[in-house]
């Protein structure tokens, strides 16, 4: 292919733990691997589904700020979603873009992706195709165990990220949303819940916790009341799932997110519903939550009113 | 074979198959797995057998807890099927570089490093579960004399290929992690492999494990 006939961005800063995700893989846990994919799920499925692309289609995700991206190619539409603040440069200016909104780009104009907004995550596509190599079935990368495009690395400077397919009879569209967010983090009683004293059981579910830093793709690290084992710090390891609740020989519990170890020895005391992964994912460091106990029934309840939101959300793009 | 089917969170079964960890309760737990594997249910997201659990995730726009725990329950596992072995030799290096923890272990152990690498390399392991990072088999069991607590404070880095043990397990750290194992030396073989999509572990459940001892020689000799 010459070289004018190519369409990429070249980046010119790569922001932080910028990667390819897109649904994840499935069916390798017992190897070590884990699910991966878009952190928040429902902000990958309205970007994909504002782009015109494919559900599962890759798109970059980022963390607290984005990728500074410089075009070069034929004329291209392009979207965030997320709480996200970004500036687009053309020739003609520079204009403050919104999330949710389709976006113009010609050759040699920039997109500065500047920082996400009282949140973690944010997602930028095109109405197209990225180019990726598929590993089961996945283009997620995951740095942890080094699997994915880019040698399963996080993107870096002067990468150039290939574009392999343009669609040409796309539509721009928009969908006036501003995000949800929620302070109380329903989760169901874990299978080790009985490990621990009646007044920590209490504190875990009338008290606060704040968020540290200690907290990526692969889990997050609360601190706040010291949780009691009454009966052992550890258990056999066994299998952990994405958003389960471990306490620490410490005291102190951390959630399992989409990276995590596949197999883990502290004991669980809860774990987060399905309905509010997405929006758990999303609370910054320092923020603080309070965990709310539901019955299993209403979870799959919830999960189900939750994912009639997303796609009533997905009826509201014009 | 199943004692119990627990729901972990809203998406997942918690099989409860014992408390003890024993070859005979593990072996149970991996005919399960690759039975239900094999049955390749719709909405399956991923299986994770360990010790004495088989945890299995599911699609919720599929399953809900109810209706999947009695198809679960409703398996049945023929007596007389036998679990496919492999037999896999591994080399390891016990040079000083590559045996972090042989000093410590040597005093909890009060047993000389020749006898506890002798007592290391004489005996077949059994590969009880792999996971935690991508490929790491958890493999057993060591001889009552061998064993002892995990390091009181783990190691932020274990070096790639490290091979260590504690309580009455040995593994091999497929990756560059945090760990707390005691390491006894390294293996210049590849335990993970992504490009072999098929089959990327070196090592998997219900397999047994012949490690032999190399010099740092043959060790650089394998790497290069």
């Amino acid at each position: 292919m010459k070289s004018k006939d190519r369409n990429y961005f070249k980046i010119l800063r790569a922001g932080i733990n910028t990667t390819y995700q897109d649904l994840g893989r499935n069916n390798l846990y017992h190897i070590g691997i884990p699910f991966s994919g878009a952190m928040d799920k429902r902000n990958f499925q309205l970007l994909n589904s504002l782009l015109q692309n494919d559900y599962n289609s890759p798109v970059i995700e980022f963390a607290y700020q984005g990728p500074h991206l410089k075009y070069f190619g034929k004329d291209i539409f392009f979207c965030i979603s997320g709480n996200v603040s970004f500036k687009i440069i053309t020739k003609e200016g520079v204009i403050d873009g919104n999330s949710y909104q389709c976006y113009f780009l010609k050759n040699g104009d920039e997109v500065d992706i500047r920082s996400t907004n009282k949140s973690v995550y944010g997602y930028f596509s095109i109405n197209g195709t990225f180019r990726v190599d598929y590993y089961w079935g996945s283009c997620s990368i995951n740095t942890q165990a080094q699997i994915g495009p880019n040698n399963g690395n996080k993107f870096s400077r002067d990468l150039e990220i290939e574009i392999i397919d343009i669609n040409n009879s796309f539509n721009k569209r928009k969908l006036d949303y501003f995000g949800s967010t929620i302070e109380n983090i329903r989760v169901i009683k874990g299978t080790n819940y009985d490990y621990f004293s009646e007044s920590s059981q209490n504190k875990f579910f009338k008290e606060s916790f704040k968020i540290t830093k200690l907290s990526d793709r692969m889990g997050m690290r609360l601190e706040g009341p010291k949780i009691e084992n009454i009966v052992d710090p550890n258990i056999k390891s066994e299998g952990l799932v994405k958003g389960v609740i471990q306490i620490t020989s410490a005291g102190d519990p951390i959630i399992m997110l989409s990276d995590h170890g596949t197999i883990g020895g502290y004991p669980k005391i809860a774990t987060v519903i399905s309905a509010d992964y997405d929006r758990l994912v999303q609370l910054t460091p320092g923020s603080n939550i309070k965990f709310k106990d539901v019955s299993l029934e209403d979870a799959e309840t919830l999960y189900k009113l939750y994912q009639m939101e997303t796609n009533n959300l997905i009826s509201q793009i014009k | 074979m199943i004692k119990n089917i627990l729901n972990l969170g809203d998406a997942a079964l918690y099989c409860d198959f014992g408390s003890d960890v024993n070859q005979e309760i593990n072996s149970n737990v991996i005919k399960y797995f690759y039975h239900i594997k094999k049955l390749n249910l719709k909405g399956i997201t991923n299986l994770t057998p360990s010790y004495n659990k088989l945890i299995i995730s599911y699609d919720l726009n599929i399953h809900s807890f109810l209706s999947l725990k009695k198809k679960i329950e409703n398996i049945e596992i023929k007596e007389n099927n036998k679990l496919e072995k492999n037999l896999i030799e591994i080399p390891v290096c016990c040079d000083n570089d590559f045996a972090l923890d042989i000093e410590r272990v040597e005093n909890k152990l009060k047993l000389k490093s020749e006898i506890i690498l002798e007592k290391f390399f004489s005996k077949n392991y059994f590969c009880y579960m792999t996971g935690f990072v991508a490929g790491m088999p958890f493999l057993g069991d060591l001889d009552q004399e061998m064993r002892l607590k995990r390091l009181e404070t783990p190691r932020v880095k274990v070096p790639k290929g490290s091979v260590g043990i504690t309580e009455q397990f040995c593994n091999i750290y497929s990756f560059e992690t945090p760990g707390g194992w005691n390491i006894l030396g390294n293996t210049p073989q590849n335990i993970f492999d992504s490009s072999n999509q098929s089959n990327p572990n070196l090592v998997n459940p219900g397999d047994t494990i012949k490690f032999y001892r190399i010099t740092l020689d043959q060790y650089n000799e394998i790497k290069r």
